[in-house]
């Protein structure tokens, strides 16, 4: 049943991904990207993550997009916008693109296919283990990353306000 | 899973979604007439007995209006709209527990859909995924209007999150579990949430009130600059979605309200109910004690709109911003030193 459901869930996410990469308008990425965090929302549920599932769902579908969408609708991007690039961006995207294949290529060859998932404690995804195993073991790290969250808004902050004093 | 359990689950989802749509259907009715109450009229009298025929005649002259899809609009999006803000109206209801549970033909049947262990966050993120409605809805339409009240819907429910999960925090220092169901037993009796968590109600009662789109916070929808907002294309039954999702978020922010401060099923005396009505009546008794709380927030919520007049944009995010986010985090702080000097004393 499980496994099933991971197959279809599975598939849904590449499609979800591809078509975000695919759709011509922005808008309908930014929607296909948000379905892609829906079915990601659903694999943590299978992994027994609750609480990981429901802040990516609360994060990412609920805030983060909302703010892409916020941005692509106040841009209003269309076909007559778009910057026709130089040829020499052209050949650049290629040779990236390229060494990005062979090295995914690579990697795919060094895997195996796993043996079937086994979780070593299905609890540890639950608010109250994963809040002991975060305030517990991983206290520097999870300080650390809210310090760096922190800084990041405080840059947010300072390079919004560098224009009203020098004016 | 026996389909005993998945038949007791549907009946229940059935339930709870036709009390939504009804009762969704009778705040418009409700909302005339106290609408009308406050501005010394009569309102609706027509249809039927005091007029509660009114939202079927209502209903019926939105499925009959003409159906209008603008040529310009991405047609997909502009159904897909309505549909997304209904749906996510709905599916809040599915983690409230509506009554302890009751011994029905011998078989004890919990209140509750499905109780999740981080029944909280799953109320959140419904909050936090219900703007895209709007959203797709305005940004679809292809007309300057409903893009900028959609927009205008994004960031002040982005905002006003904040502060909602702010309070809830606060919320959960105390009550130590993010299931709705032990929160709601948690507060047997007369131990109401609010009595411990006066601030932190207020904040959370001014946040639904901004993510609900509801007066003094119904910026979306402003006539006097947008005309009629994100919904401005939209006719029939579309537009009648967008209404009733509203009205059903309406109903969701006050049974969550109801939950979280004010002991959702539970009353002064229910032990002594319990004793003597048996382990039938008394939960259905609680029940309606639960719906009796909702429709007074349902009523408040349409007293304020009746009352107060709207916010200017810059007020609602200053309010919101400075005024409620840093409230929010001192009622953190506030809790968490009490239960700090409780735990050690």
């Amino acid at each position: 049943m499980s496994t099933q459901v991971f197959y279809f869930v599975a598939t849904l996410s590449i499609i979800f991904s591809l078509m975000v990469i695919f759709a011509k308008n922005p808008i309908h990425s930014v929607l296909y990207l948000i379905l892609t965090f829906f079915t990601f929302t659903v694999h943590y549920v299978l992994l027994n993550a609750q609480f990981l599932a429901v802040v990516n769902f609360i994060v990412y579908m609920g805030a983060i997009m909302v703010l892409f969408l916020f941005v692509l609708m106040l841009l209003n991007l269309n076909n007559e916008t778009e910057p026709s690039k130089s040829p020499l961006i052209k050949i650049v995207g290629v040779i990236a693109g390229g060494c990005l294949m062979v090295t995914l290529i690579g990697s795919l060859k060094a895997t195996t296919i796993s043996s079937p998932l086994i979780l070593k404690n299905p609890g540890l995804g639950l608010v109250e283990n994963l809040g002991k195993e975060l305030f517990g073991p991983f206290l520097l790290p999870f300080e650390l990353s809210s310090l760096l969250l922190l800084a990041a808004m405080v840059g947010a902050v300072l390079l919004s306000k560098r224009d009203e004093v020098e004016a | 899973m026996d389909t005993g359990f998945i038949i007791e689950k549907f009946i229940l989802v059935a339930v709870i979604f036709g009390i939504s749509l009804v009762i969704a259907m009778y705040s418009t009715y409700a909302e005339r007439k106290v609408a009308a109450y406050l501005q010394d009229r009569l309102g609706p009298d027509r249809a039927g007995p005091f007029g509660i025929l009114q939202p079927l005649a209502d209903g019926l002259k939105m499925f009959m209006k003409e159906e209008i899809i603008p040529t310009t609009s991405s047609k997909w999006l502009f159904i897909a709209g309505p549909g997304l803000a209904l749906l996510c109206a709905c599916i809040g209801t599915a983690v409230i527990p509506w009554g302890s549970p009751v011994l029905i033909a011998g078989k004890v049947i919990p209140l509750q859909v499905s109780d999740i262990n981080v029944g909280v966050l799953y109320i959140f993120g419904v909050v936090s995924l219900g703007v895209y409605g709007v959203m797709i809805g305005g940004w679809a339409s292809n007309n300057k209007y409903s893009l900028l009240s959609a927009i205008r819907a994004a960031s002040q429910n982005i905002s006003y999150e904040i502060a909602m999960g702010l309070s809830i925090i606060a919320l959960l220092l105390m009550t130590n579990t993010l299931s709705l169901k032990e929160i709601v037993v948690q507060q047997h009796g007369f131990k109401w949430n609010v009595w411990y968590q006066p601030l932190g109600f207020i904040i959370f009662l001014v946040c639904s009130f901004a993510e609900t789109n509801r007066a003094p916070f119904d910026l979306p929808e402003c006539e006097t600059e947008l005309i009629g907002g994100y919904h401005t294309e939209y006719s029939s039954m579309k537009l009648g979605f967008y209404l009733f999702a509203e009205y059903i978020n309406m109903f969701v922010s006050s049974a969550v309200m109801a939950t979280l401060y004010f002991g959702g099923y539970n009353y002064p005396g229910m032990d002594w109910i319990a004793a003597h009505w048996g382990p039938t009546w008394a939960p259905l008794f609680g029940t309606a004690i639960l719906f009796g709380k909702i429709f007074f927030f349902i009523f408040f919520f349409m007293w304020v709109r009746w009352t107060i007049p709207r916010f200017r944009y810059d007020q609602l995010m200053n309010l919101g911003w400075k005024g409620l986010i840093p409230l929010a985090i001192a009622n953190i702080i506030i809790t968490g030193v009490v239960i700090a000097i409780i735990e050690k004393f």
